[in-house]
């Protein structure tokens, strides 16, 4: 069955459900969300979260914190209140914003319990596996979307969720990233090195693209910049960049039995020599870490992995922190110190040899990250004279950062409906949720495997947010849509501006917001209820506060 | 305003994000003015005495055959049947399906040697529209964001680069930001997308309302934060453009009917008679893209079904520009990321072939009416005189008045000239 059969059937089929449940399933429990009482919640135990030696990992962040502000001598802002913890970290770990559903359950817990329950609920979601898998697949392999591509990378992402899910340690998953031989179906791990196939050149590998992801994903390097010639600024040569290529220089693929490693030599062409130079693989630094025997991809990946090699530890842990920040410790996040220990800021050391020490732990070292006080800092000064970008820059403050493209979407989707989109939404939500997604981002302006960098805002981004279709369907009349839900079940104006800034900006309003969006319902000579506050779900989708990390 | 006058664009660059930093209070009609001044300012560091001030694209993805195009071989074997015509240009010769281009050739140069390394469409597209090699550390700007970053606004308030139809990989603004992109559009008899708002006019001012609304409040407490995130910018910006004139550039609808008719009614001609349009606005680069010449079977049935649209759509362009005496001033380029190879597969079709391919390129005040190069015509990869893309760039940048010595700090601090290439001597004036 070609895709497009398959699209035009799912298309039916969601029709069709889509036809049912709005005529004959009134959804259960709305009348619940929209009221103030809450479903009982499953608590799988903030203790289990915040354990003493995740708390004691965080102080130890903190301090050195405390220590540069001391330093530098400025008061860190105040602490976030749970339900700007909760937005903060949905994004960061899921690519959108809490659902009303979620909220009314995180806040029929404890004050104190809602933290943790939120690190805790996310890390146990399905979803959460998905996106960081896919966050890690841009990093590992980009974005190329070749024709035989898309399916190996669609492997590579499911397989990287399975992993995160059994909670594989890093430093497993990475060498099997790296050295795993075999076909890309039944061994996806593969897929990393599937990617560097050319078709265009008889199916051989390019083995400069792999050594270049290796060293900026796993070690935080750039030594490509030295691929065609010396560099000027960086300790690295062309030679160890081919050297580090040669790793891969002789695995080779066949359809029979997939990736392989081979016999022989690897050969690059010295641009300054004019000539073809053969070379045999060599590490960049550190060579007292490589093990003498096994295949030449293996002793790559247990020199990458080793415990003392610094380097890939805090590429980690800088990466994550950036995932979670919305900035890295260091800027840009595949550019670390290598040979300058004392240029590496102490946090990022701390987290590291804490994710060393802690068996590559992945799930815990964003555990740990969330359990900080640094990360709990607002983003705003309480009083007008103080020096805000100062503060962000000294650590004392969140920085404000603009949302990717597919967090824009992930966070429009969710928040134009008071249902949470999950793994367990019906058929077409997730169908709907999957082409929306695409098409949004693409038109948004997706970056790529550069998705780290900051980006201000551009002017067709803000036209798709003002006129385009997606904000459209999300904001018109339609019983799916929470527009209709809040006009239909808010018991009276000042409950419905309150579920709509709930539902949009995870908090409630202001008692100024609550008055603005009371009058803007009073004032709707001719409209209905239903338009206005299509507008104003439409004037939040395009604010700063809607579209930014904060 | 005045500005101090930097000589360097990473100066100018930090300059420009200070000023926006500094601007926020201030509403962004103000910071439009500045950001103006700026750009006159940069473009005044290089006085231009360039005849050319924009560039028209014709883009032609997936690789056509220079062959069935624009450097036949009549009579050898590697032509395959293919047969010449003769042109208004002296000794070039195109192929057959080309007689309207055929009457323009006067006004055209044929760049029939170039030659890159990339046989992917992927990277030798990156290849064709940057005049770089695709490098893992930097994504460089295409032609049309450096256009539009070194050469003055002129109060032009529709997007100064634009890509109609785009294919897979329209123009990227790299290293010099998002900003840079290419505005992408489709056909456009259906209009340019995202500018007309969905509800009537009472309804959008209460979207702005309450948006501003909204930003005043998550303003408080964060300043000097909010202001590098550019997004009052880009509201005050899309505001404007929803409702100004310029938007008259993107509809076709005023244009006499035989005007339409000579450009031939496709996707393709609709986009060059609005990239002729868009120019005259105050564009500074369209990309038109014609895509489908991958034609690794059934080559001279594809293109001889592609030539129908290029053919009028190509001429129409040339000839109209010529007409309203702003072939001077407009760059016309057409080219594809790569040619085809000489020889014909089983199938019947030809594969990627980076070893010697071909480019049009008119206008601007460049020489015309000759041929760049030659390739082999018993189809090996000896070519006479080779050029690479980055040439073709540094011939452009030439033509535009731009120092393609300058060289902008990236992201990553590298400092990256605007194009390493040789200007093709025989193609500048003097």
């Amino acid at each position: 069955m070609g895709k497009r059969d398959l699209a035009f059937a799912l298309l039916i089929a969601a029709g069709a459900i889509l036809l049912v449940r709005t005529i004959a399933l009134p959804p259960p429990r709305m009348t619940d969300l929209v009221a103030q009482s809450s479903p009982a919640t499953e608590s799988n135990g903030p203790a289990t979260v915040w354990t003493e030696d995740v708390r004691t990992s965080a102080a130890a962040v903190d301090a050195a914190f405390e220590r540069a502000w001391h330093a530098a001598g400025v008061e860190p802002v105040a602490q976030i209140d749970p339900l700007t913890f909760a937005r903060r970290l949905s994004l960061a770990l899921a690519g959108t914003v809490p659902a009303l559903e979620e909220i009314r359950r995180f806040e029929a817990l404890p004050a104190e319990q809602r933290k943790p329950a939120m690190v805790a609920t996310l890390l146990s979601d399905r979803r959460v596996d998905d996106y960081l898998a896919e966050r890690l697949a841009r990093m590992m392999v980009g974005v190329e979307q070749g024709p035989f591509f898309v399916y190996r990378r669609r492997r590579f992402v499911a397989w990287l969720s399975d992993q995160l899910r059994a909670g594989q340690p890093y430093d497993v998953l990475v060498r099997e990233v790296i050295a795993t031989e075999g076909l890309w179906t039944d061994r996806p791990a593969t897929n990393f090195v599937t990617v560097a196939i050319r078709q265009d050149q008889g199916n051989d590998l390019d083995e400069t693209v792999l050594a270049s992801r290796v060293a900026r994903a796993f070690l935080g390097v750039r030594i490509d910049c030295a691929q065609c010639h010396d560099h000027p600024f960086a300790p690295w040569k062309q030679r160890d960049f081919h050297a580090l290529a040669a790793y891969f220089g002789i695995t080779q693929t066949t359809s029979f039995s997939g990736i392989r490693d081979q016999r022989g030599q690897y050969r690059y062409d010295d641009r300054a020599r004019g000539e073809s130079v053969a070379i045999v693989p060599r590490v960049p630094f550190a060579p007292e870490l490589e093990p003498e025997t096994g295949r030449r991809r293996e002793r790559l990946a247990a020199w990458l992995t080793h415990r003392d090699n610094r380097a890939f530890a805090r590429a980690t842990v800088n990466r994550v922190w950036a995932w979670m920040f919305g900035q890295a410790l260091i800027e840009p996040v595949d550019d670390l110190p290598v040979n300058d220990s004392a240029a590496v800021p102490e946090t990022l050391e701390i987290l590291a040899n804490d994710f060393r020490d802690h068996g590559f732990d992945f799930k815990r070292l964003i555990r740990v990250i969330a359990a900080t006080r640094v990360y709990q800092l607002d983003s705003r000064v309480a009083s007008i004279g103080d020096d805000l970008p100062a503060l962000v820059a000294a650590g004392a403050a969140f920085p404000v950062t603009p949302l990717r493209a597919e967090q824009v979407a992930g966070a429009l989707l969710q928040a134009g409906s008071l249902r949470t989109l999950d793994g367990d939404s019906p058929l077409v939500i997730q169908f709907a949720r999957l082409v929306g997604l695409q098409e949004f981002t693409q038109r948004f302006g997706d970056d790529g495997e550069d998705e780290l960098a900051f980006r201000p805002q551009t002017i067709p981004q803000r036209l798709l947010l003002l006129n385009g279709k997606q904000v459209q369907e999300k904001t018109k009349s339609d019983p799916l849509n929470a527009v209709s839900r809040v006009a239909l079940l808010a018991p009276d104006d000042r409950r419905a501006i309150e579920i709509v800034y709930l539902t949009v900006l995870s908090r409630r309003p202001t008692p100024e917001e609550s008055a603005f969006g009371v009058e803007m319902l009073s004032q709707r000579a001719g409209n209905t209820r239903e338009e206005v506050l299509g507008d104003l779900f439409v004037g939040l989708f395009n604010s700063t506060e809607f579209l930014c990390q904060h | 305003m005045s500005a101090p006058i930097a000589s360097s664009d990473f100066a100018s660059v930090s300059r420009r994000r200070w000023l926006g930093a500094a601007a926020g209070s201030f509403g962004s009609a103000w910071l439009e003015r500045v950001a103006q001044a700026l750009a006159s300012q940069d473009a005044a560091d290089a006085p231009r005495a360039a005849a050319a001030d924009a560039v028209i694209l014709v883009w032609l993805q997936g690789g056509p055959s220079q062959l069935e195009t624009f450097d036949p071989h009549p009579g050898t074997h590697i032509a395959a049947g293919t047969k010449a015509i003769d042109t208004r240009a002296a000794g070039v010769r195109l192929a057959a399906g080309y007689e309207r281009l055929a009457e323009q050739m006067h006004a055209v140069a044929v760049v029939r040697s170039l030659v890159g390394k990339e046989g992917d469409h992927e990277r030798a597209t990156y290849v064709a529209k940057t005049g770089y090699l695709p490098d893992p550390v930097t994504v460089h700007p295409s032609i049309g964001a450096i256009c539009c970053h070194q050469l003055p606004a002129d109060g032009t308030e529709i997007p100064r680069h634009v890509s109609i139809l785009p294919a897979s990989w329209p123009a990227r603004g790299g290293y010099l930001g998002a900003q840079y992109d290419a505005f992408k559009m489709g056909d456009p008899r259906d209009g340019v997308p995202d500018v007309r708002p969905f509800v009537g006019e009472p309804r959008v001012a209460r979207r702005f309302a309450a948006l501003e609304f909204a930003e005043r409040q998550f303003a408080q407490g964060r300043a000097g934060v909010i202001e590098p995130l550019a997004t009052q910018a880009a509201t005050a910006a899309a505001k404007t453009l929803m409702a100004s004139p310029q938007l008259a550039a993107f509809d076709l609808a005023d244009e006499p009917r035989e005007t339409q008719q000579l450009y031939g009614e496709t996707p393709l001609g609709r986009g060059c008679l609005a990239a002729r349009r868009l120019v005259e606005a105050g564009v500074r680069c369209v990309e038109v893209t014609l895509g489908g010449w991958d034609s690794h079977a059934n080559n001279h049935e594809i293109h001889r079904e592609l030539a129908e649209q290029l053919d009028p759509a190509l001429a129409g362009l040339l000839a109209d520009l010529a007409a309203r005496g702003a072939l001077e001033r407009t760059l016309v380029v057409c080219a594809g990321e790569f040619g085809r190879t000489p020889k014909v597969n089983a199938l019947g079709g030809r594969d990627h072939w980076p070893h010697g391919f071909t480019a049009l390129v008119a206008g601007g005040g460049l020489r015309a009416g000759l041929a760049i190069g030659e390739t082999d015509p018993e189809g090996s990869k000896q070519v006479a005189d080779p050029h690479s893309m980055a040439d073709l760039h540094a011939t452009l940048f030439a033509a535009l008045g731009i120092d393609r010595q300058r060289e902008i700090v990236s992201p990553a601090q590298r400092p990256i000239k605007l194009s390493e290439g040789t200007p093709i001597a025989e193609l500048l004036p003097g």
